[in-house]
């Protein structure tokens, strides 16, 4: 997947590289096994909002691997015309929410999973949303409403990379303690390591209670790629290294090359 | 108005199991009946609308049909980008209902005051938006807009006596509803503040003016075609509505009459200034803003003598 997302990255001349590269082994967990989903028009299939919308590039991937998306149509990603944005677009299949501007996809996740008990359904609810996303107040509204509605069929992976666009999170508005937030907000909040496809699966799939559920993943921004993960602009010397820096940035050639030689190394 | 919507949706609700009503901790006194009939299919989102507008997106999205109801500033402005972002850009059927048209919530004061809501819809070409101008032509209103594939805003007053004379509960999506032809001037009115209009024109009436009503109800699909042939038949038309100009009923008209080239001059009432921390009663803001009826036949005697001086 990472070796995808760097190819059509560089294709395509986009950033928010970093973004895509740490949320790998969620997709993988959930797509891999995870989502109750056989085809993408099945109307009775799990439901997955990927709430911070600029990582679509990872879900456009994922959903490629799952045989939703062609290779061609990944190909076209960024493309003028073409309906894989650097967001994501509900026209695609397997998309059933845009999103893009942070803190709507928690209140759309909750209005599937209670679209779900109305209707009877087995159907769960699964909502990726960052640790930046949460300065936004409606995220907090979301989770007012899930736990007091007791949505227990919705599960949010809360992507923990410490990061947001201008700094380290802890330093933009803090956003420390947030398994003791989520908790107080009546959810079922889990620490896990969220670059183990196991433990996420396992986290995901472990039986619970009424409560709505959190796995607060701890990842790493630029997660395969050194110099990404050590925030270096190695083509831009002027930059000063710094954790951010892969938020926005393309990459080089040259910085492409050294990023794929290092996914190779493992 | 209230009354009316309530009703209506729960004859909805009984035959089409789609319904669902949420709403933003408001409506005392109006969900009673329907919470106790459809337990299962009511939800109070708690104070918070842009997560009830989400939630709506999502319930809308497998297929259900909610109902969104609070105060119409706090449920169009407030999650303004929920809508644009979910039900709008999904093409999904939630209905955003805003209650307190105009200046209903009067001695509430000016962050009740819902002036600005049609214009910022107005932005939004896939939302449906409806206005009714009374109780009956609300009940019809949603009723006939209840099974639409898309969004709906509807803008609804809180009284359920007002009824305005000659409209007889008609609505229909991308018409006007005319109440009476008249050749000297054209009056064309929005919303609650219609019954101004009416007592406008017989006042004008009795002065041998004859001056024609007709009631916009809805936006997208516009209207245009039916306004611009009311108004292909008169000099000076008077638009009537409690909103800013900008974005609203007289801006909408002052583009029909541009856009296809009417020999019209437009007199363009509604609100213009900003709140001046004073609040009233919905009557003393409708003459604070010259919405009431005295200024409305007051305007189309202007236009008239403007027009023979000339």
């Amino acid at each position: 997947m990472r070796r995808m997302i760097l190819a059509q990255s560089r294709r395509a001349n986009v950033g928010h590289i970093g973004s895509s590269l740490c949320i790998v082994e969620i997709l993988a967990a959930l797509y891999g096994g995870v989502l109750r989903a056989h085809s993408a028009d099945d109307p009775d299939r799990d439901r997955f909002v990927l709430s911070k919308g600029h990582a679509a590039l990872a879900l456009y991937v994922a959903l490629t691997l799952k045989g939703w998306l062609s290779e061609a149509q990944l190909d076209t990603f960024a493309d003028d015309g073409s309906l894989l944005g650097v967001h994501p677009e509900a026209a695609l299949p397997g998309v059933d929410f845009c999103s893009g501007s942070l803190g709507q996809g928690l209140s759309m996740a909750a209005g599937a999973a209670l679209a779900a008990r109305i209707q009877g359904s087995g159907r769960r609810a699964f909502c990726l949303i960052s640790d930046g996303e949460c300065n936004e107040g409606s995220i907090w509204e979301a989770a007012m409403f899930a736990a007091h509605n007791r949505l227990s069929n919705l599960c949010v992976l809360a992507d923990i990379n410490g990061q947001q666009a201008l700094g380290l999170t802890r330093d933009v508005c803090a956003a420390q303690n947030m398994r003791e937030r989520w908790e107080a907000f009546g959810w079922d909040a889990v620490e896990v390591d969220g670059h183990s496809v196991e433990a996420l699966t396992a986290a995901m799939t472990a039986s619970g209670d009424t409560r709505p559920r959190i796995l607060l993943a701890r990842t790493i921004f630029g997660r395969g790629v050194p110099f990404m993960e050590k925030g270096i602009p190695v083509s831009q010397k002027h930059l000063p290294v710094q954790p951010i820096n892969w938020h926005y940035l393309p990459m080089s050639e040259e910085e492409y090359a050294l990023a794929v030689s290092a996914l190779e190394q493992g | 108005m209230r009354k009316a919507f309530i009703d209506t949706l729960y004859q909805l609700a009984e035959s089409d199991p789609r319904i669902v009503l949420m709403t933003g901790d408001l409506g005392y006194m109006v969900m009673e009946g329907y919470r106790l009939r459809f337990p299962e299919r009511f939800f109070n989102a708690g104070i918070s609308e842009q997560n009830m507008i989400g939630v709506a997106t999502g319930l809308a999205d497998a297929g259900l049909i909610p109902y969104a109801y609070s105060i119409a500033t706090f449920a169009s402005l407030r999650p303004f980008e929920f809508v644009r972002n979910g039900p709008v850009h999904h093409h999904l059927p939630v209905r955003v209902v805003g209650m307190g048209a105009g200046f209903e919530y009067g001695h509430d004061g000016p962050t009740h005051h819902a002036l600005e809501d049609i214009s910022v819809m107005r932005t939004l070409p896939g939302l449906t938006i409806v206005v009714p101008a009374d109780s009956a032509q609300a009940a019809t209103a949603i009723r006939e807009t209840a099974c639409l594939p898309g969004p709906v805003y509807y803008s609804l007053g809180k009284d359920d006596r007002l009824s305005v004379p000659g409209l007889d509960g008609r609505f229909e999506l991308g018409r006007v509803q005319t109440i009476r032809q008249g050749a000297d001037v054209a009056i064309l009115s929005m919303g609650a503040v219609t019954v101004e209009a009416v007592a406008a024109a017989d006042e004008l009436a009795r002065d041998g003016v004859q001056a024609a009503i007709a009631v916009v109800s809805n936006f997208h699909p516009d209207p245009a075609d039916d306004v611009a042939r009311i108004l292909g038949n008169v000099a000076h038309a008077i638009t009537v509505e409690a909103q800013a100009i900008s974005g609203g009923l007289g801006a909408f008209v002052a583009s029909v009459i541009a856009s296809r080239g009417l020999a019209c001059r437009l007199w363009a009432l509604g609100v213009q200034t900003s709140p001046d921390g004073t609040s009233g009663a919905q009557p003393d803001r409708w003459r604070k803003h010259g919405l009431d009826r005295a200024n409305i036949a007051q305007t189309a005697r202007r236009a008239l003598c403007l027009a023979a001086a000339r």
